[in-house]
């Protein structure tokens, strides 16, 4: 049996190393889209900072992790499936049969259409590669603005700023920052904290253009708002990475649709990761959640279902946190609400702390937090176990920072009155 | 054989010696706030509950690590951080459902239990025998593993 | 190491918070909390300023073994001039508070003036805020901690603050941190309140440094094993907690009850350690849930208690039967034999009251006691008494009065004021069990005089913990002395004073000291504090912080005369028990103490002894 990994991201990773323990006698193929070892995009700002070096970014610190344990790494890109062949077209030419096969090819960031996109000092950070380029320009003083403040341009916002860059931000039509993991009050506090840092933040509206002067980049907003810049990183969110799939059959929305055990709409076609669109756990539709928790688990799943070891998958659960210039901010689950569900908020201004409780039927189902760190993994298992507050109801009314006492007293099976 | 830590919440009367006898064994302060074992105070049930990892099979703060910086020390089954890989990106800390891995802000990176590498300072320091070390197969870990178990995704739909 | 070197100045007057390096030599003299809080106090404020003026100050005050591993090193102290007493006032407590405050990186916080509004005090590390508290004025303890734990989304702030009984001025007003932990006496809390300084919150996260580390941990983890292997502090307190002694000191002969007009109470068993334990008739669990330790302590005297549902005073309120602070011997005592009460229940709630509005349950049960007396005779009627009948033994009226005085509400005001003003105001001085204004504790000086001259002697008015010679006259500790003679007193009360001082300015709980000596604190504090600190270095400290606070005090205006007990305890003979036909032999014992002391014959310290102390 012959399985063979498209993309060698945490899902991709994480599935070959499943298979070979699952499947001893079965061959593993990784298809790596990029240069060097595997590595992780999540490191790549920490790279930018210059905390880790790029051996830092690596997924498997070991050196012949992969040969040591029979997984082949082949360095190539999928360029077409043909699903009733079992077979796989390469780039680099030829091709590659498989028996069972994983697509893990991820994302990758989406390009909006703008005028001057493509001058010269406009950049995505997105792989090493654009890491480089980026670094390569990048001295203290160097005025960079961001495009997008999504999640992605936030955590580059804060290594380019320990780089010593003049950083100003374009929230672009929203106005808004964060707004895919945090509501309104949290994302105003994260704007604020960003300006108290000295980063510009610019509300006025979506780039219209970009032109080149001699003192930079131009950019100029709808509201007819300009910024001068001398480099442009574009993060304005991502699209999953499913171009070779044209005329493959499978079935497709946002990203690929998988069932409750991760398998694509064609037999033996299996995804996972950012590509992935699964079930989620909190409202029972399928969904692309592009974090790092939710691809192992993808890999991890979809692997036993091709080692023959049926496995549902339970549904992920979104969950996400950000470092912003030293202001931690957390999403988890259905942080927007629930219909019929209670709310519970706590807000200082004054010193960023934010803390947002969605709960249903007895149960937490959801939380934004800005500017708490400690046991904050219990919302995930608050959420995930679906624990019957029972008398920590009323008390997390009351002060829902009493988090984590709640779930350890629930575990405890003293969640009575 | 592996040991674990037993911990008895009946016997705990909240005193902290454990949370300092651990932030002296990492940092050589005393700092309960950078412990890796904390004692919950249920006072509305009077009950002290010392609380950290108990170096759970399912590894979720180990898998969720983007840089390979958790691994498991195969002679004691502990999960540990290695500092010089951390790069302080927190997933770990969202992705433990037991909220046992922590990010300090001080040093950039996470921490959690490592059992002080099979000499674990807080089971040391507790006057009460309400922390001990002992045969991993003795403790009744059942309850705390069983509670793992309930957050897999494998199982958790059916809960 | 192990000070922070560095403390706090708030003035409230002018809204401002400064940071001030520690004075070095007076740390090396006076060592920490009691010690070097007061030798800053003296010297900072006149002896004469009136306490609930602006001008008094008041310092919250840490220990050098505060915040380590030193078992009970989680103490805090506030030094001010108190206003039941007029004298140096210093309030000690547990809990969590102390520790933070350490952790924080602050070994002391002066607190001036008076805020032109209500304020609390926000500390997190190296940020320190005055922040408005006019939403927290009027609010109990327990409303403010939890209130400003959710305000600052932290479950871990640690919160030290007043109830209305601060606010309105009753004179015996507490500290409250940790929802039940206290720094009792003297009326520090009213000091805060006429500050309009409604709480201080604390979070620290900078850890606590040792000068040798290793010495210190080796030597530590030796004297927790010290204490675990000693009777008391390894096997009574934990399960008993101080409530160990009720059975003990009544079968003495020593437990003062009515108003000391009997030293033994029928009713002693039934609000003993032993009935904590024992389950309940009516909901078959007893009233003992748990015990529970402060920060840092290997002893864990601490009582958690669960009322009984079903008792009268919380059968409309429900909040009640959450477990809580449950009863010490001291509030056992004062507020159960001493007002004649034997209902563990009813002592149980009004303890919960005097945790939640902050008031010290040793004074209050006192000047009930006395409020009972004067009712008995006829003096008080009901109807000025708010139409309660306050009888001896009447749980109501011990319920209802707990709660109106916590709250400084009608009658409870009155009996806010303490049982020195409060006999004084109806005519009879004489029914107050008081020394210095301050209350008598629970050991009655027929049945064991060393502490008539302890209660006499105190420096901040009638106190047990000040020279705990229970210690050797009960327990025999270090050695047994007898309790009904009054032979070597002096010197045992002396010397015990001194000792306690030196406990009480290294941040450790006076406790340790069933089983500790100097001999087993020096050697922590040597691994820990920059200096050598020595058993007799310690012991000197000791007398040096003595006689700084009696000096002031003089300077107050108190006299040998104020060295006093009242005439019932020197006149009237113990009815029964051991003591019978006994009075207090303070006249025996007095003299010999100042001689001991080096002070003259009316109790003034001599040139001489200033000098050798370096006073």
């Amino acid at each position: 049996m012959h399985h063979v990994i498209i993309g060698a991201g945490p899902a991709g990773v994480t599935a070959a190393e499943t298979l070979r323990r699952e499947a001893p006698a079965d061959n593993v193929t990784l298809i790596c889209g990029e240069p060097g070892p595997p590595y992780s995009r999540m490191a790549i700002p920490y790279a930018l900072a210059g905390k880790i070096g790029e051996d830092g970014t690596r997924l498997r610190q070991r050196d012949g992790h992969f040969e040591s344990l029979g997984i082949a790494v082949r360095h190539d890109r999928v360029t077409a499936i043909d699903a009733a062949a079992h077979r796989l077209t390469l780039a680099e030419g030829g091709s590659l049969a498989y028996d069972r096969l994983l697509i893990a090819t991820g994302s990758s960031p989406a390009r909006p259409s703008i005028p001057g996109l493509d001058l010269p000092g406009v950049h995505a950070c997105w792989t090493l590669e654009d890491m480089r380029k980026v670094t390569a320009q990048l001295r203290p003083g160097t005025r960079v603005l961001l495009l997008g403040a999504g999640f992605v341009s936030c955590i580059i916002l804060q290594s380019l700023v320990q780089r010593g860059a003049v950083v100003t931000v374009s929230c672009g039509s929203s106005g808004r920052m964060v707004r895919s993991m945090m509501d309104e009050t949290a994302g105003g506090l994260i704007m604020a904290w960003c300006r108290a840092k000295g980063v510009t933040v610019l509300t006025g509206g979506r780039p219209s253009a970009i032109t080149s002067a001699a003192s930079g980049l131009l950019t100029t907003l709808d509201s007819g708002l300009t910024a001068e810049s001398d480099l442009i990183i574009v993060g304005t969110g991502v699209k999953t990475n499913t171009g070779f799939l044209a005329g493959s059959g499978i079935e497709l929305d946002e990203g690929i649709l998988v069932d409750g055990w991760l398998q694509s709409s064609l037999p033996d076609i299996y995804a996972a990761g950012d590509v992935a669109q699964g079930l989620n756990l909190c409202t029972g539709a399928r969904e692309v959640h592009a974090i790092q928790p939710t691809a192992v688990e993808h890999g991890r799943v979809a692997a036993l279902n091709m080692a023959g070891k049926p496995t549902p998958f339970g549904g992920s659960l979104s969950m996400n946190t950000l470092d912003t210039l030293g202001l931690i901010s957390c999403s988890f689950g259905l942080w927007m609400g629930k219909e019929g569900g209670e709310q519970v908020r706590l807000l200082d201004a004054g010193r960023f702390r934010y803390l947002r409780l969605e709960l249903f039927d007895g149960r937490l189902v959801g939380a934004n937090t800005v500017g708490m760190t400690n046991e904050i993994g219990v919302i995930r298992g608050l959420i995930q176990t679906r624990i019957r507050l029972g008398g920590w109801l009323e008390r997390l009314k009351r002060d829902p920072s009493r988090l984590a006492e709640a779930y350890v007293a629930c575990a405890q099976g003293l969640a009575a009155e | 054989m592996q040991r674990a830590l037993l911990i008895l919440p009946e016997k705990c009367t909240g005193c902290r010696q454990c949370e300092m006898a651990c932030s002296f064994e990492k940092d050589r302060s005393f700092n309960p706030s950078k412990s890796r074992i904390r004692v919950f105070d249920i006072h509305s049930q009077a009950r002290f509950i010392p609380y950290t990892c108990t170096q759970c099979s399912q590894a979720w703060c180990l898998h969720a690590c983007p840089v390979d910086a958790i691994r498991v020390d195969l002679s004691l089954g502990t999960k540990v951080v290695h500092d010089s890989l951390c790069v302080g990106c927190k997933v770990c800390t969202i992705a433990c459902p037991f909220g046992t891995i922590n990010y300090n802000a001080d040093s950039g990176k996470v921490a959690k239990c490592d059992l002080c590498g099979g000499d674990p300072a807080c089971a040391k320091a507790c006057p009460t025998g309400a922390i001990t070390y002992v045969d991993a197969e003795q403790t009744g870990y059942g309850k705390m593993r069983h509670w793992a178990v309930k957050t897999d995704t494998q199982t958790a739909a059916q809960v | 190491m192990s000070w922070t070197g560095k403390f706090l100045r708030i003035d409230l007057s002018a809204g401002t918070v400064k940071t001030e390096a520690l004075n070095r030599d007076w740390a090396r003299q006076y060592l920490g909390q009691r010690g070097l809080a007061t030798k800053y106090f003296t010297e900072e404020v006149d002896p004469k300023v009136e306490p609930l003026a602006p001008e008094n100050k008041m310092i919250f005050t840490t220990g050098p073994l505060t915040g380590t591993a030193a078992s009970t090193g989680g103490r805090y102290s506030v030094v001010t001039k108190g206003p039941l007493t007029g004298c140096i006032a210093c309030s000690n407590s547990g809990g969590f508070f102390g520790n933070e405050l350490k952790n924080a990186g602050w070994d002391m916080i002066i607190v001036e003036g008076r805020s032109p509004k209500p304020v609390y005090l926000s500390i997190e590390n190296e940020t320190v805020e005055i922040r408005d508290a006019s939403a927290y004025w009027g609010k109990t303890v327990w409303e403010t901690e939890n209130g400003l734990k959710a305000d600052h989304q932290d479950p871990l702030l640690r919160v030290a603050s007043i109830g209305a009984a601060g606010e309105k001025g009753v004179l015996y007003a507490c500290i409250v941190n940790d929802l039940h932990r206290a720094a009792g006496r003297s009326g520090v809390g009213a000091v805060m309140g006429s500050k309009n300084l409604k709480a201080v919150a604390v979070r620290g996260t900078r850890g606590v440094r040792v000068k040798d580390p290793d010495r210190f941990m080796a030597v530590a983890t030796e004297q927790k094993k010290v204490l675990a292997d000693n009777a008391v502090t390894g096997q009574g307190l934990p399960k008993f907690g101080t409530q160990v002694l009720m059975n003990v000191i009544n079968e003495l002969g020593a437990l003062p009850t009515r108003n000391f007009r009997e030293v033994q109470f029928e009713g002693a068993h039934k609000i003993s350690a032993e009935a904590m334990h024992e389950p309940r008739p009516t909901d078959g669990k007893p009233n003992l849930a748990t015990n529970g330790a402060c920060f840092g302590c290997t002893i864990a005297c601490g009582r958690i208690s669960r009322m009984d549902p079903g008792h009268f005073s919380i059968t409309s309120r429900p909040q009640y039967s959450e477990p809580s602070g449950g009863v010490e011997y001291e509030a056992a005592w004062a507020m159960g034999s001493d007002c004649g009460v034997d209902d563990l229940e009813a002592c149980t709630f009004a303890n919960f009251m005097c945790n939640e509005h902050g008031i010290d349950p040793i004074s209050f049960g006192s000047t009930l006691a006395a409020a009972m007396e004067l009712y008995e005779t006829g003096v008080l009627t009901k109807e000025m008494t708010g139409g309660v009948e306050l009888k001896f033994g009447s749980a109501e009226a011990l319920v209802k009065m707990a709660e109106l005085t916590g709250r400084g509400e009608g009658f409870g005001l009155e009996l806010g004021q303490g049982s020195r003003r409060f006999c004084a105001k109806y005519g009879h001085p004489e029914l107050s069990m008081t020394v210095k204004s301050q209350e008598f504790p629970a050991y009655d000086p027929r049945g064991i005089q060393g502490m008539g001259l302890t209660y006499a002697t105190s420096n901040r008015g009638a106190c047990h913990l000040r020279s705990y010679t229970v210690a050797s006259e009960v327990l025999g500790i270090p050695f047994k002395t007898d309790p009904l003679s009054t032979d070597g007193k002096a010197a045992l009360v002396k010397a015990f004073q001194d000792a306690t001082a030196a406990f009480d300015a290294s941040g450790i709980c006076i406790f340790t000291t069933f089983a500790w000596s100097l001999e087993n604190l020096a050697p922590q504090l040597d691994a820990a504090c920059e200096g050598e600190w020595t058993p007799e270095v310690l012991l000197e400290v000791g007398e040096r912080i003595w006689t700084l606070e009696r000096q002031f005090n003089l300077a107050a205006g108190m006299t040998a005369k104020d060295d006093t007990l009242p005439k019932r305890l020197l006149k009237d003979a113990a009815k029964t028990g051991p003591a019978k036909g006994l009075t207090s032999g303070l006249d025996k014992m007095l003299p010999e103490y100042y001689q001991l002391r080096g002070w003259t014959p009316d109790g003034v310290p001599t040139p001489e002894t200033l000098s050798r102390l370096a006073l």
